[in-house]
């Protein structure tokens, strides 16, 4: 808990946070007063959130994480649990980024779009945040070099924004004779952007025309046990790469 | 107080420890010499609970290492590189291991008056020298009036007058029975202040033995000259030609 507080105070006044706020306020300003259909706005923010904010997270938590390294040893030395430790630096990392987010789209949004589809976009976003700074955690206890554990981290974030699609396409395509709809729901949950893109296009009235998986979802699914099923794979994917992580960490050598 | 037994400890296929077996008793000034690569940081780390051995046991106060984290609080560490979170100020990196050891309720503040820490307390972690950051890790490591000292290089990078600071730092904590392990390559700097030596080749303990010991065997008064002596010895023994 102490350490959250003082990992914040480092992360407040770090120069990329900062930076980071600042592009993203200026992107969902320009965006959302462009044009008077914010829900158009919206979707463009949405895209941008799925493909910035995954690669974001997970590249800046992975750096600074190897950079805190001499710093975690440090306080290694004092009596403090492993895993007490490793989660709290999570912990502060994690808020800093999320609050960047919450200022940078979420308080535009608000502003400019106010309404029930601004909210859920903040939370996609939010959710985002978290996972993959878990996913950094992860790549962090299990890498000890850090230019592998950057290259592990962009290729992640790569996979899930960009690669993974172009997969489920092809299954789609390849297997297009067969009554494929409820393997989809499967793997779609098997990935955090795709999760988060649909629980937007659940709650946007565009949904039907927005693309495959949304329509599926709304169809098999329906609203609301849709928004239960992503909200729940998202905080599975949250949590188990922090379970895993503490695992491996706590039989690292330093 | 300190005990170490059997330990073994690899990377992969490089045997970083091989069988190492010490003891460690208050008011001994403990010098891990050796070089480069030969083991000294995995032993501290090791009893730091940083590295985790294959097996053998450590021992603090007949209380295993693995067992809790509890015993940590008895040890003050001084790594070899500092490196601290860019944005915090030294006051701040002060007031969070205060917090953390929220325990410990009298400080040991005599380091930080001695460098005066106190006239750059607002600078930021990032802005210093590496000596200045060298002379922060040495005010942390004996703030809590830990009773073992456990120090990796502590005078590498620091100047003339800080390092003499340090050093009569570290003799009147000897003095008060504490435990003091310290590497350093600066044999020089280790002079008065330590009591044994250990050194380490390849993972193993070559010598063990108080200064007076190894002083009566070479003939030798000053350290670095003894321990030349010592390694010239066992060269010319292995390899006569």
């Amino acid at each position: 808990m102490k350490i959250i507080k003082y990992v914040l105070l480092d992360l407040v006044r770090n120069k990329v946070i900062l930076v980071y706020t600042i592009i993203l306020a200026g992107l969902s300003i320009s965006l959302l007063s462009l044009d008077n259909n914010t829900s158009k706005g919206l979707l463009s923010l949405l895209d941008i959130s799925l493909l910035f904010v995954p690669l974001i997270s997970i590249l800046f938590s992975t750096i600074y994480f190897f950079n805190s390294m001499e710093f975690t040893e440090l306080l290694l030395a004092l009596p403090l649990g492993r895993s007490s430790l490793l989660l709290s630096e999570y912990g502060g990392i994690a808020i800093s980024l999320c609050i960047a987010y919450a200022v940078g789209i979420g308080v535009p949004a608000l502003f400019l779009a106010p309404g029930m589809e601004a909210f859920i976009l903040i939370i996609c976003g939010l959710l985002l945040t978290l996972c993959f700074s878990a996913l950094a955690l992860l790549v962090f206890a299990l890498f000890k070099d850090k230019t592998k554990a950057i290259g592990a981290s962009i290729f992640i974030a790569l996979f899930f924004t960009l690669l993974f699609d172009g997969l489920l396409m092809t299954f789609i395509f390849s297997f297009s004779d067969y009554p494929i709809d409820k393997p989809i729901v499967a793997i779609v949950a098997l990935n955090p952007v795709d999760l988060s893109r649909v629980f937007m296009l659940l709650h946007l009235d565009v949904a039907v025309l927005m693309g495959y998986s949304g329509a599926l979802f709304k169809k098999l699914l329906g609203t609301f046990a849709g928004t239960i099923f992503t909200i729940g794979c998202m905080m599975l994917w949250i949590l188990w790469p922090l379970w895993l992580s503490a695992r491996i960490f706590r039989r690292k050598d330093l | 107080m300190i005990s170490i037994e059997h330990l073994n400890k690899s990377f992969g296929r490089y045997k970083a420890l091989d069988d190492i077996n010490l003891s460690f008793k208050k008011g001994q000034a403990i010098s891990l010499l050796g070089p480069n690569g030969s083991g000294k940081t995995t032993i501290i780390k090791s009893i730091l609970g940083l590295v985790i051995p294959d097996n053998g046991v450590i021992k603090i106060n007949n209380e295993a290492v693995t067992a809790h984290h509890a015993y940590r609080s008895q040890i003050g560490y001084m790594p070899q590189i500092g490196r601290y979170p860019e944005n915090m100020t030294i006051e701040q990196v002060i007031h969070m291991l205060k917090e953390i050891r929220s325990d410990c309720k009298s400080y040991d503040e005599e380091l930080i008056e001695g460098f005066e820490i106190d006239k750059i307390r607002k600078k930021s972690m990032r802005s210093l020298s590496g000596g200045t950051t060298q002379k922060v890790s040495a005010c942390l490591a004996f703030i809590f009036s830990p009773e073992i000292l456990i120090l990796d290089e502590p005078t590498a990078g620091l100047d003339p007058v800080s390092s003499e600071l340090l050093k009569e730092k570290i003799a009147k904590e000897r003095q008060k029975g504490k435990v003091i392990l310290i590497t350093s390559h600066v044999l020089s700097d280790l002079e008065g202040i330590t009591s044994d030596i250990v050194y380490l080749q390849e993972g193993k303990v070559f010598f063990n033995k108080t200064v007076e010991e190894l002083q009566k065997i070479t003939g030798e008064e000053k350290l670095n000259k003894v321990i030349a002596r010592i390694l010239h010895d066992e060269a010319y023994k292995t390899n006569p030609a």
